[in-house]
């Protein structure tokens, strides 16, 4: 039982949230809240997909706020707009996908050739892209003619939006390559040991801008989605997806030491905070108090998942 | 036939000369054992035959054509392979993935793995060890025992991919395992002898008399015997193992201890789980304790234990009559017990601050004005005292303690122990450690003027000879366990090569 509690907790604490909800509203547990919770949950998902690769490795990437922002603008600008002429039509996704690849591998490879903490570069590499996205603003806010990338989130099967079946076929890639390919086992073993990996011969900085470049890759994923929702081009639009997207990972059990969790893990953390999220507002809390006790749960169920690694935590960073 | 062969190999660290014109020849489908104290230069001789150190002179032979090894991967490609001590393993991934790790080729196909294909080779690979467990069993679930043989089973992989004669190198496999799986691992070794050599290092006298040909002893960075296993002597090889760490009669400057008659600290059948067993000890005020024991005996677990860094430890522990119940360090030196650690330059010392700062760390508070004030003209004052005490050799206090010398670095650290005024018991954790012969002279005279002054000292040595020169009493450990207690050592000083053949 304790076992099943260790690999198993956030989920049943998942189930848990779940559980209470239903029973103490009446209207959590229906199929419109249900498409309500998923529907918030994807672009978070999103995201936080990227970012489990790389905090396997115990490093770090916060630039998920200006990469999506950056993204959304570059995809308001350059398809069909009110503002600007320019029209590449859909080759804009591919452009915005290299776009935040380019910047993740920037990172990583920042990090890794001068030296530096993922986490300084990755401030950074926010502020830049925030500044970035200021610059290509084209002065009034771009709305997105193209019903290619405006019906993402308009067209509905079975009640859901694309965006949600996107991002479940993200997610199921993810979870392929996360265990099928060398890569992203390498992932895990970078988080867990990485001087055995080097004296192995294992090219381990490959595998590590590798997972940058994947992470802005999903960041910029999310800044089209992001777009396809609201139908504009904002420099805002990446705003608020940091915080949720890290915590969710670390709910799940992607420790940020490394080494551990995995896609599956933080898509969980992903339901848990949104779900979280979704039933406070449905037991009428305060707005106000709902991100002080979103907060205080996040530091309660990190603490009651790695309880029993508390002991092999030495340095607390 | 000779398989490998070392020709004056000389390696040296900085000041240390690690290795000193070393030859050694390895004959094909022989096991040869290593032995020697700590420093002796076995892990520095293991790592140059593994192309993890490249050796300043001397001659790398393998068949008998001399090579260079530049890296594991080199030295892999001419048939040698060094089984580690179940620390290359990563935890995380599966049996296979890990036997696999450094030679991908043929398990992926476009960076994708091919499950089937990759089950096959590792199943085959287990098959050699006569492990029988699911390939893809994560290593965070096997046994110590099972992972070094998973260590033995991918070091063997060279097999296919060389096709010349073997060279096994085995770094104290048997650290971690209990007497059944040192069994299966010698029966492996003895089973693998067809097609390879293997040098085989431990600290145990007894093993590498069970499995070894012949026996190779190390001291001192050098080979002073070799012989073969029919001609062995053991009291011949404790005699050889002590080296140049014999104690110089005229150096021993017997003190006449007044130690009190209340033990300070009593150790009740401790045990660390892994690490200790039944450790019981007394230690009393003007006492110098010393414990010795080869790496990893658990000497220094003892002091950790003591100073409330373990994590789960059973038995009793008294302090002046009282239980010490204690969690971690602050409490224990709150209650007046200070602990040197081994690792000066970053467990003892903070680098890039100056001595004051050094000494004043722990208990600068106890001679500041109360109520949580310090006060720096008395401390100032204070260290001064020190540093003229204790001749610690700094233009001012206000130096940054990473220009001094490691002995200077070493004085620094034991006053910041030394300042607090409630001190009453001291553990030193190899507090010799690189330091040259002044600056140990130096500490010696200190630690005894200490004990002299009544405070309790226990004391890891890095050396017999220093262990024999200050203490009052000797615990010898061997694999966590006390294997010898000698009393009065100072009247009666026991002989070298009985501390070895305790340890080893």
């Amino acid at each position: 039982m304790s076992k099943l509690l260790q690999s198993q907790g956030p989920l049943l604490a998942l189930l848990g949230l779940v559980l209470l909800f239903s029973v103490i509203t009446d209207s959590f547990a229906s199929w419109g809240n249900l498409g309500a919770v998923l529907e918030a949950a994807a672009i978070p998902a999103v995201v936080a997909i990227g970012l489990t690769f790389v905090l396997m490795q115990a490093s770090i990437d916060l630039s998920v706020e200006g990469v999506a922002s950056l993204a959304n603008i570059i995809l308001a600008i350059t398809i069909a707009n009110s503002v600007t002429a320019t029209d590449i039509g859909l080759w804009a996704v591919p452009l915005v996908l290299g776009v935040g690849l380019a910047i993740g591998a920037t990172s990583g490879a920042i990090s890794i050739y001068v030296r530096m903490p993922s986490l300084i570069v990755t401030l950074g590499m926010w502020l830049t892209t925030v500044g970035l996205a200021a610059l290509l603003y084209p002065g009034r806010l771009p709305q997105i003619l193209d019903t290619r990338i405006t019906g993402l989130a308009i067209g509905k099967v079975w009640g859901l939006s694309w965006i949600v079946y996107l991002t479940l076929a993200l997610i199921i890639m993810a979870l392929l390559v996360e265990k099928h390919t060398r890569f992203g086992r390498m992932c895990r073993a970078i988080g867990e040991n990485e001087p055995v990996l080097v004296m192995s011969g294992i090219k381990v900085i490959r595998h590590k801008i590798a997972a940058f470049a994947l992470a802005g890759g999903c960041y910029a994923a999310a800044g089209i989605l992001m777009g396809a929702r609201i139908g504009v081009g904002n420099t805002q639009s990446g705003v608020g997806l940091l915080f949720p997207s890290i915590a969710a990972c670390v709910l799940g059990g992607t420790l940020l030491s490394g080494g551990h969790g995995g896609v599956r893990q933080s898509m969980i953390g992903v339901l848990i905070l949104v779900t979280l999220r979704n039933g406070l507002i449905m037991v009428g809390v305060d707005p106000l108090l709902q991100s002080a006790l979103e907060g205080a749960v996040i530091i309660l169920a990190v603490a009651g998942s790695t309880w029993h690694l508390r002991r092999k935590i030495r340095v607390i960073k | 036939m000779t398989a490998f062969s070392l020709e004056g190999i000389s390696k040296r660290f900085g000041e240390v000369t690690a290795l000193d014109n070393v030859s050694l020849s390895l004959n094909e489908g022989e096991v040869l054992g290593l032995i020697g104290q700590n420093g002796s230069g076995k892990s520095t001789i293991m790592k140059v035959m593994a192309g993890l150190h490249r050796p300043d002179s001397g001659v790398v032979k393998v068949g008998g054509r001399a090579v260079q090894l530049r890296s594991p991967a080199e030295a892999a490609l001419a048939g040698i392979g060094l089984v580690h001590q179940e620390q290359s393993l990563i935890q995380a991934l599966s049996v296979a993935e890990n036997l696999f790790l450094d030679k991908p080729a043929g398990s992926t196909w476009a960076g994708v793995y091919r499950w089937n294909s990759l089950r096959d080779r590792a199943k085959a690979q287990l098959d050699k060890v006569e492990l029988d467990i699911d390939p893809f069993t994560p290593v965070s679930a096997l046994s110590f025992g099972q992972r070094q043989m998973v260590e033995l089973a991918k070091v063997l992989s060279l097999e296919e991919l060389v096709h010349g004669h073997l060279v096994i190198l085995f770094d104290e496999p048997t650290a971690v395992l209990n007497p059944p799986e040192i069994q299966a691992l010698f029966g492996q070794i003895r089973r693998i002898k067809h097609r390879s050599s293997v040098v085989f290092v431990s600290h145990r006298m007894d093993e590498i008399l069970d499995i070894s040909d012949r026996v190779y002893v190390m001291s001192d960075g050098r080979n002073v015997a070799t012989r073969d296993r029919d001609a062995v002597n053991p009291d011949e090889l404790y005699e050889l193992m002590v080296g140049r760490q014999r104690v110089n009669r005229k150096d021993r400057k017997p003190r006449e201890a007044h130690i009190g008659a209340e033990p300070a600290l009593t150790l009740n059948h401790v045990t660390v789980p892994g690490e200790i067993e039944d450790i019981s000890l007394k230690l009393a005020p003007g006492e110098i304790l010393g414990l010795i024991g080869v790496q990893g005996s658990g000497a220094e677990t003892i002091l950790r234990t003591v100073f409330g860094m373990a994590d789960d430890w059973q038995g009793k522990i008294e302090y002046f009559g009282a239980p010490l119940d204690i969690d971690t360090p602050a409490q224990a030196v709150a209650k007046g017990i200070g602990y040197l650690p081994a690792e000066r330059k970053t467990e003892g010392m903070i680098r890039n601050t100056s001595v004051s700062e050094n000494v004043a760390i722990t208990y600068g508070w106890q001679h500041g004005r109360g109520a949580g004030l310090i006060s720096r003209a008395k401390e100032r004052g204070m260290i001064e005292g020190w540093v003229r005490k204790l001749a610690i050799k700094t233009p001012s206090i206000a130096h940054r303690i990473d220009n001094l010398s490691g002995g200077n670095q070493q004085k620094v650290v034991l006053s910041k122990w030394l300042f607090g005024k409630t001190l009453k018991v001291l553990m030193l954790d190899h507090p010799t450690r690189g330091l040259d012969p002044g600056a140990r002279s130096d500490l010696f005279a200190v630690i005894r003027e200490l004990a002299d002054q009544g405070l309790a000292i226990l004391l890891v040595g890095d050396t017999l000879d220093e262990v024999l020169t200050l203490s009052d009493s000797i615990i010898v450990m061997k694999d966590g366990r006390v294997s010898a207690r000698i009393e009065g050592v100072q009247a009666a000083p026991p002989s070298e090569e009985d501390l070895v053949k305790a340890m080893v």
